[in-house]
């Protein structure tokens, strides 16, 4: 899909060109070479493995041994080329690593075959052999990893190497093999590739091109900078004003593009193009990009703009890349067909800007379309990227592995969710996020919780039986010491009757979602709410229809802040807002019965339980907090219990259970550690509600008698 | 894409052109897609305008068994006269190869083509240029397509449905992707999975049966393929043949999990589409270990999944006109790559396809990812009220209007969108103690539509849509911004509006009597957020526009149309009122037996005649019926007023 070199140029232009990408190349190589992953002669014991995987052991390898090796498989896919059967099911649904021992290779002439390890390449290892994919036993690993530093392939040797990984005990052509490399290929033509005879394995690299890379079988990863990683830069906070808006800070750019970007840089001063000092002395500095003759400090100068361009250069790869976003730059990169590193799992639309070599031109004008609130969000994003798994090697190298486990184990792999979004307290995700209405002839079960008032549950029971929409009525006695009555006593209501006897007298109990349940929809009754209507009922299952994923039901209440005891209080007056309906009487999907029973947070079943009180309340902080949507109040207000009866919550006898009420509320906002109830200033009547209008047209009459 | 497409010729604009005269010579399903692109609104007909090419030569079936197969296409591709070895070029393509080794090449040259085609897989496709295209059926229709089954059957846990796994399908005794099927019998259990095949098709599949033949008939036999379906939680998707297969779309469909047994396949649409939300991903390599995996499922993620399968199914696979805009919608987000939508955007509702990424490029302004974002709407409004009428008084209609609204706490600008032949009164004329700033548009409001036009000067997200004349309090507007800030992406307001089913007439009705229920709340007098002027301007193609231009009428119930078919939401009715402007005072007792004026007449007719063109349009009835008001909660109840926070309200 991509050409490496697309634009057309006249001879006298080629020759021009051509010197001057010798330069390139030479300058490149110089960098890489002399910077980045030289092996280093780092104390033996800065690294001691945790699990041993040092050996003194000395393999020797004769330079006329017979080793087949096999070139890089292009075909491979992760159906074909990697062998399954020993990554097995297994119940953590986790794949396991084994690392070959550290052994030194030598021909016959003890002359070693490889340079000693890189530092980055110990810590690679480290990390893994530290991790939870991590066995010592070869013979239950799914996926093998050579202790052969193959990061840049300037160091290796091609032949020696590919001779090595031959020669390994469980290589089979490469089959369930992992390579890390970040610098592949070398001049003049740069494959994307390692060069190294890998035949089926699976390779880590930096740099793929989208023709190089087998989709969903290397992984891309990023090209790690030693020389910069380490760094501690100043931290700023989020609206931290940028001098810059676009920073180009690489060195030994393609001389055509870097025309391009003085033409950018003289029409907009928001352009900073930075390259190497003059006259700079000896050894050169990497952390040192002038601008003429100023001279800017590397990467520091990058939190100073808000993006930064990565611009391919012989590689498409470039650490312009990881110093952008360490320095929380938004990057622009301008690479074509690179594959974005992790690009498998991370969302780059959210991080960077992409944009086509040919329109390196438009760059200033492309990223001036981008909105404040826009550059905000990617700036978070590129830090979130940038420490989650781009900081270290050992970041690096996990990520690699889980994006492989969660090939192995697709049906339990991590969500698009946990790889991209940035964990906030207050967002939710609907677990009935569908817009459906559940058909009416499913109808609802009534649900109704009881100890002992036998007289008022039948009369709730023959009361409730009326709806039309009722399907079925289930009974949780909540009392061990007295048996529920003989069927043969209860009502007979034409629909069916089930009664649950309970173990231990638990308000929890009326939340458990019973196979008894069939219907999507509960009707969560007490046993002395006898003053509904049938027509208010079955309005309210209708409602409920409209609105599944609410909780819709006849009482209602409300939470306040109060600002003398800088605490929240339970309001149950009549007033223009609710922000809770009771379970006395309330709709809502059996879902939520499951996720209390299940998933409710901390220990507020326990609290629910040992209070006997506040099971309503936490039904609404469970349903408010899943879904961020507020209950639904149906039709006016009423006396749920007896006509005569006035509101039972007032009578000054219960101002210990108010107390109590509000204590819930408190004990929850901290458990949730947010408080996700929400107010509103409405409720559900019947369109015709109040009309004049003839009764016989009119559904719903009977609602709103006191 | 950077090699092998020419994006110079995209530079004005996202359009694609279809070549002429193929009516007749092109199977029914290439009709199909051919017609889908000319009726959206990317399509041109100057091929100097045009981005990408159509070609007008069926490639769909290159099986060379098949009855539907072409010959020749490579000559007649090469023929075409913008051909340029296929850049900018689709080629569609849904079976390839044939018995006995079912290649996936298509089997001619295509050139630089962008190839769009079914069951490919991950190793020919060429990611990020060509496109995994769905195995269509024949009867495929081109708008609306079936609804997904869950919208009538039960998203209950524990799954309600009787089966945990199933499959029924044939079995090929030899050749190419006989392996996978012909082991299914080792996982049926006869209980909860059932998995049955068939050997007895093609012509002589009792010369080459097996051993197993006969029993596996049997019990195939006993069961019925829908009612599997609909029937079972999970259903097997093996490879068939070829890679995809019918059955993937008819199983989403069904809202059965699928569980796929085709390795290497390349999903539908996989560049946007995260599969691992609708899917359980099998090996085919490790069959036996399907029961367990599925076993493991939990109910919250069988909840998950099965809802998403609905999800996908009804935004881009259920008919071709979606498909094939799925289709242009990738290829257009490659070519603008920062001007395309989020990722995420393709995975939740409502879609990407009623996402205009032009609109904004963060999700926060849209009105439908407040919850998932942890946001709430702006608590402010604009209003814009729509304005036909000269002004002679000071007491007109209009300034009352006014007044009205700028006494509201959440106004932030007035917008007076002058329709009118003879100018507005110069602003010294206008009520001057306002203490909101109103802004009087006169140029470009020359139609009706004008009334969506998504004008700069509408910063908030909520807009306030109402007539001149308009008889609202103060109370009744911000009530009414109360209960939509609750409910931002659909219109709440006054004028309830209903459709019904003419059984005589065999089409859809229009009513503005009174009844139970309700579908459509009028513009004249609603909430709704902005985003949907820009939806109405920028997605409706311009002749269904201009029916509502010409006649003047019925933009309500085509703005109606547009937020229900994009939330598959109903809009929401708030409070008593029904009668929302002075004008209309004169006519309230449309259940009285007064006769209709001709005028009225007339202005009814047309709205039914809208209601069936949008419909098609459409290609299905979006509206969403409501059987719920929303009053405030201590409306007409036994307290005192001064306990209520919206009193006018109780004396409407």
């Amino acid at each position: 899909m991509q050409a490496l070199r697309k634009r057309h140029l006249t001879s006298s232009q080629s020759i021009y060109f051509l010197l001057l990408l010798t330069v390139v190349i030479l300058i490149c190589m110089m960098m890489l070479m002399v910077f980045v992953w030289s092996p280093s002669n780092f104390e033996e014991d800065q690294f001691r493995f945790s699990r041993s995987i040092n050996t003194n052991e000395i393999v020797t390898i004769h330079t006329t041994q017979q080793i087949k090796t096999l070139p890089r498989d292009t075909s491979c896919t992760f159906h074909t080329c990697l062998e399954v059967y020993q990554c097995g099911y297994n119940d953590e649904t986790k794949i396991s690593v084994y690392v070959y021992p550290i052994k030194s290779f030598e021909d016959e002439n003890s002359e070693e075959l490889t340079l000693s390890r890189s530092k980055e390449f110990d810590e690679i290892l480290q990390a893994i052999t530290d991790s939870d994919f991590y066995t010592s036993d070869p013979n239950t690993a799914c996926l093998f990893i050579p202790s052969v530093d193959m990061l840049n392939q300037n160091n290796l040797n091609l032949k020696n190497v590919g001779r090595i990984l031959a020669s390994l005990q469980w290589w089979k052509d490469g089959s369930n093999h992992l390579l890390f490399n970040m610098v592949a290929g070398s001049s003049p033509d740069f494959h994307s590739v390692v060069e190294v005879d890998t035949g089926r394995a699976v390779i880590a690299g930096s740099g793929f091109s989208s023709l190089s890379y087998r989709r969903i079988f290397d992984v891309s990863i990023p090209m790690f900078n030693p020389l910069v990683s380490g760094l501690q830069l100043p931290v700023y906070s989020n609206n931290h004003a940028k001098r810059y808006l676009l920073i180009s800070s690489q060195l030994g750019l393609h001389q055509e593009y870097l025309q391009v970007l003085r033409q950018l840089h003289e029409e907009d001063d928001q352009f900073l193009l930075l390259n190497t000092c003059p006259h700079h002395q000896k050894p050169w500095n990497y952390t040192q990009r002038c601008h003429n003759s100023k001279i800017y400090n590397y990467p520091h100068v990058l939190q100073n703009s808000t993006f930064c361009l990565v611009l391919r250069g012989s590689r498409l790869g470039q650490p312009a890349l990881s110093d952008a976003m360490q320095a929380g730059c938004i990057p622009v990169v301008v690479a074509d067909g690179y594959v974005m590193p992790f690009s498998e799992v991370l969302d780059w639309t959210r991080a960077a800007v992409e944009v086509r070599e040919d329109d390196l031109a438009d760059i200033i004008k492309i990223i001036k379309t981008y909105s404040p609130e826009r550059i905000q969000q990617m700036q978070k994003q590129v830090k979130f990227y940038y420490d989650k798994y781009f900081s270290s090697l050992k970041a690096i190298a996990l990520t690699t592995l889980q994006i492989i486990n969660d090939r192995v184990f697709p049906y339990a792999g991590k969500s698009y969710e946990y790889w991209n979004d940035i964990p906030k307290s207050n967002v939710v995700q609907n677990p009935l996020f569908l817009p459906l209405s559940p058909p009416k002839s499913q109808g609802f079960t009534a649900v109704i919780l009881t100890f002992d008032r036998l007289e008022s549950l039948f009369q709730v029971i023959k009361r409730v039986a009326k709806v039309p929409s009722l399907a079925k009525v289930v009974v949780v006695w909540n009392n061990q010491n007295k048996a529920a009555p003989p069927m043969s006593s209860w009502p007979y209501i034409g629909k069916p009757i089930k009664v649950i006897q309970t173990k231990k007298n638990k308000l929890s109990n009326r939340f458990v979602p019973y196979d008894e349940i069939e219907t999507e929809c509960i009707l969560a009754l007490d046993d002395d709410i006898i003053m509904l209507t049938d027509d208010e009922v079955e309005f309210g299952y209708e409602v409920w229809r409209e609105f599944p994923d609410r909780l819709v039901g006849f009482p209602s209440r409300l939470h306040l802040w109060d600002n003398s005891t800088q605490k929240w209080k339970y309001e149950s007056e009549w007033t223009n807002e609710i922000s809770m309906v009771l379970t006395g009487a309330a709709f809502y999907h059996k879902y939520f019965s499951y996720l209390y029973t299940n998933s409710m947070p901390g220990n507020m079943k326990l609290w629910v339980d040992d209070h006997m009180n506040c099971e309503d309340i936490a039904m609404n902080f469970l349903m408010a907090n899943m879904t961020g949507k507020a209950p639904i109040k149906v039709t006016p207000r009423k006396k749920f219990k007896c006509p005569q009866c006035v509101n039972n919550e007032m009578l000054s006898a219960d101002l210990t259970h108010m107390v109590e009420r509000s204590e819930c509320i408190n004990k929850f906002t901290s458990i949730y550690n947010t408080m996700p109830l929400k107010s509103i200033e409405f409720r559900a009547d019947p369109v015709l509600y109040k009309d004049n209008y003839p009764g016989i047209l009119k559904k719903f009459n009977d609602v709103g008698s006191l | 894409m950077s090699s092998c497409f020419d994006f110079s010729l995209c530079e004005n604009g996202f359009k694609v052109y279809v070549y002429p005269s193929w009516k007749n010579v092109v199977s029914d399903t290439f009709s199909q897609i051919l017609t889908a692109i000319e009726q959206s609104r990317y399509y041109t007909n100057d091929p100097k305008q045009a981005c990408l090419f159509i070609p007008n030569v069926d490639t769909l079936d290159q099986d060379k068994l098949s009855h539907d197969f072409v010959h020749d296409v490579q000559t007649k591709l090469s023929a075409l006269p913008y051909w340029n070895n296929g850049r900018n070029h689709i080629i569609f393509n849904i079976f390839s190869g044939t018995w006995p080794d079912y290649t996936e090449n298509v089997g001619f040259d295509f050139g630089e083509a962008i190839l769009a085609k079914a069951s490919l897989s991950v190793s020919k496709f060429r990611y990020g240029f060509d496109i995994s295209f769905p195995l269509v059926a024949k009867d495929h229709v081109l708008k609306g397509g079936d609804k997904g089954y869950l919208y009538s059957s039960s998203n209950n846990i524990p799954s309600p449905r009787e089966y945990l796994l199933a499959f029924k399908g044939k079995r090929y005794l030899t050749g190419k992707g006989s392996e996978t099927r012909n082991s299914l019998y080792h996982v049926h259990n006869g209980k909860d999975v059932v998995l049955l095949t068939t050997c007895r098709h093609g012509k002589s599949w009792e010369k080459n049966k097996d051993a197993r033949c006969d029993e596996d008939n049997r019990e195939y036999d006993k069961y019925d393929y829908k009612k599997l379906l609909y029937n079972s939680t999970f259903c097997l998707v093996p490879r068939g043949r070829r890679l995809g297969s019918f059955r993937f779309l008819e199983v989403l469909q069904a809202a059965c999990i699928p569980v796929l047994l085709s390795n290497r396949w390349e999903l539908p649409f996989s560049e946007v589409i995260d599969w691992s939300k609708a899917v359980v991903s099998a090996d085919e390599r490790l069959l036996l270990q399907v029961p367990s995996i599925v076993r493991s499922i939990s109910q919250s993620e069988i909840l998950f999944y099965r809802q998403q399968t609905q999800f996908i199914w009804e935004t881009y696979l259920s008919s071709v006109e979606k498909i094939v805009l799925t289709t242009l919608e990738i290829i257009k987000s490659r070519i603008k790559r920062h001007k395309s939508r989020a990722n995420k955007l393709w995975n939740l509702e409502p879609g990407a396809l009623s996402i205009l990424p032009e609109f904004s490029d963060v999700m926060e302004k849209f009105p439908f990812f407040y919850h998932q974002l942890g946001t709430e709407p702006g608590d402010k409004f604009t209003a814009v009220i729509y304005a036909t009428t000269p002004i002679a008084l000071a007491s007109a209609p209009l300034f009352r209007t006014l007044r009205n609204v700028a006494k509201s706490q959440n106004v932030v600008k007035i917008i007076v969108l002058w329709h009118c032949d003879i100018p507005p009164p110069p602003s010294h004329k206008w009520p001057g103690d306002l203490g909101v700033p109103v802004l009087v548009k006169t140029r470009n409001i020359k139609t009706i539509s004008a009334r969506f036009y998504p004008f700069k000067e509408i910063e908030t997200d909520a807009i306030w849509s109402l007539e001149e004349d308009s008889l609202l309090t103060t109370d009744e507007i911000d009530f009414a911004f109360s209960v939509w800030q609750e409910f931002p992406e659909r219109i709440v307001g006054y004028p309830a509006r209903s459709h019904y089913w003419d059984e005589i007439k065999q089409r859809w009705s229009y009513t503005s009597k009174w009844s139970n229920e309700y579908s459509m709340v009028l513009t004249g007098a609603a909430v709704y957020h902005r985003y949907y002027n820009f939806l109405y301007t920028h997605q409706l193609p311009p002749e269904v526009i201009d029916t509502v231009d010409q006649s003047n009428n019925c933009h309500d119930i085509l703005f109606n149309f547009l937020v229900s078919h994009v939330t598959k939401l109903a809009p929401i009715k708030v409070t008593q009122r029904k009668v929302y402007q002075e004008s209309a005072l004169t006519n309230v007792n449309l259940n009285a037996s007064k006769p209709l004026s001709w005028l009225q007449q007339h202005h009814f007719t047309q709205r039914e005649q809208c209601m069936n063109t949008f419909t098609q349009h459409f290609g299905t009835m979006p509206l969403i019926r409501s059987k719920t008001r929303m009053d405030p909660l201590l409306f007409k109840d036994p307290v005192s007023n001064m306990r209520k926070k919206y009193r006018q309200i109780e004396t409407v």
